[in-house]
């Protein structure tokens, strides 16, 4: 980068091009680990609950929802090229504060719910119904 | 927009910097296209506390038992997630500067993306078809919107995929076409992390209730 005045706003950019700010575009490897990743991380649960591996349900569930975990990750790092730097780590705050408001409403709908079923449903059990 | 107002000194007040170093244009599009991309993240993360809500409120109606066929879906994860890395390759042929391999790979994510939808579609007509729709219980009710709104995201994917190539034929790989390519690029991989969601929570879950 030349000594020119842009250098007094701290904004690299001396490329010329309108999306050159720390944004990743990938590589062929790096599309390919996500994508052998996500084929291994998606192949394993539905694996496991269509033939039924483990005996336990409530194991085969955390398993399940811990390799989706995993997997999101993976896409965001390998297919979306999420990073630190990228627009001066905007994008990276804005997924924060996107990741904190819907675990806030997932969390928050799912225990009010559960206990207004649980306090307020009639006696009988409807899932046990046919 | 109004005459600049005198300060006592008589010197006119500044409002903006007048030194403003050159934005290039749409320097800012793909920040803008992320946090559009984060608000369609809460719509689906509505929708899923919805169906997290309902999910187990059958109305005496078919359960995910009786209605999901997993292979079915299998298949439908397996499309999308080879629509991801063609997109990918596109991109990569994009950041080459080649039209030609572009526009092939783009078609032939325009294709995956195609057959998830007809896939999918095909699930949503037998299950109306067994008597299973939206109406039957709350459900299906939360059921269909989660993965119907999913699925019209998908629709409006392939219809701006179609439409890019269109552009990319017409003006070639030019530094518009390209940003708008990964904003695109961006949507469709977004969209294949909410179908993680949809697989792990609605399907395989469902399954296993």
């Amino acid at each position: 980068m030349s000594a020119d005045a842009h250098a007094s706003h701290g904004h690299d950019d001396a490329h010329g091009h309108g999306h050159d700010d720390g944004r990743d575009h990938g590589s062929f490897k790096s599309y390919m680990t996500g994508f052998i990743l996500s084929v291994i991380l998606t192949a394993i649960p539905f694996w496991l609950v269509m033939t039924g591996a483990i005996e336990n349900k409530n194991w085969t569930i955390a398993i399940v929802v811990a390799f989706a975990m995993v997997q999101i990750v993976v896409h965001m790092i390998y297919f979306l090229h999420m990073n630190t730097t990228s627009d001066a780590g905007w994008t990276m705050m804005a997924l924060i504060f996107t990741v904190i408001v819907v675990v806030i409403a997932l969390s928050g709908s799912l225990w009010v719910m559960y206990h207004l079923n649980v306090n307020m449903m009639p006696v009988h059990d409807m899932r046990n119904m046919p | 927009m109004s005459a600049p107002i005198q300060t006592i000194s008589g010197a006119a007040p500044i409002f903006y910097v007048v030194d403003e170093h050159d934005h290039p244009p749409g320097g800012s599009t793909m920040l803008g296209f992320w946090l559009y991309l984060m608000s369609d993240c809460l719509i689906f993360a509505m929708l899923f506390a919805t169906f997290g809500v309902l999910g187990t409120s059958y109305a005496a109606g078919p359960g995910p038992k009786d209605l999901f066929d997993l292979k079915l879906v299998a298949i439908n994860t397996a499309m999308l997630l080879f629509s991801s890395i063609t997109y990918g390759f596109a991109m990569l042929e994009m950041m080459k500067g080649r039209v030609k391999s572009t526009q092939m790979w783009l078609a032939i994510t325009g294709l995956f993306g195609l057959a998830f939808l007809c896939i999918e579609l095909y699930e949503f007509h037998h299950m109306i078809h067994e008597g299973a729709g939206p109406w039957r219980s709350a459900f299906l009710s939360s059921f269909f919107t989660l993965v119907g709104t999913h699925g019209l995201h998908v629709t409006f994917g392939i219809i701006w995929l179609v439409t890019l190539m269109v552009q990319v034929a017409k003006f070639g790989l030019i530094e518009a076409n390209q940003r708008r390519l990964m904003c695109l690029s961006m949507f469709w991989h977004f969209l294949d992390v909410v179908w993680i969601g949809v697989f792990t929570f609605v399907y395989l879950m469902g399954v296993l209730r």
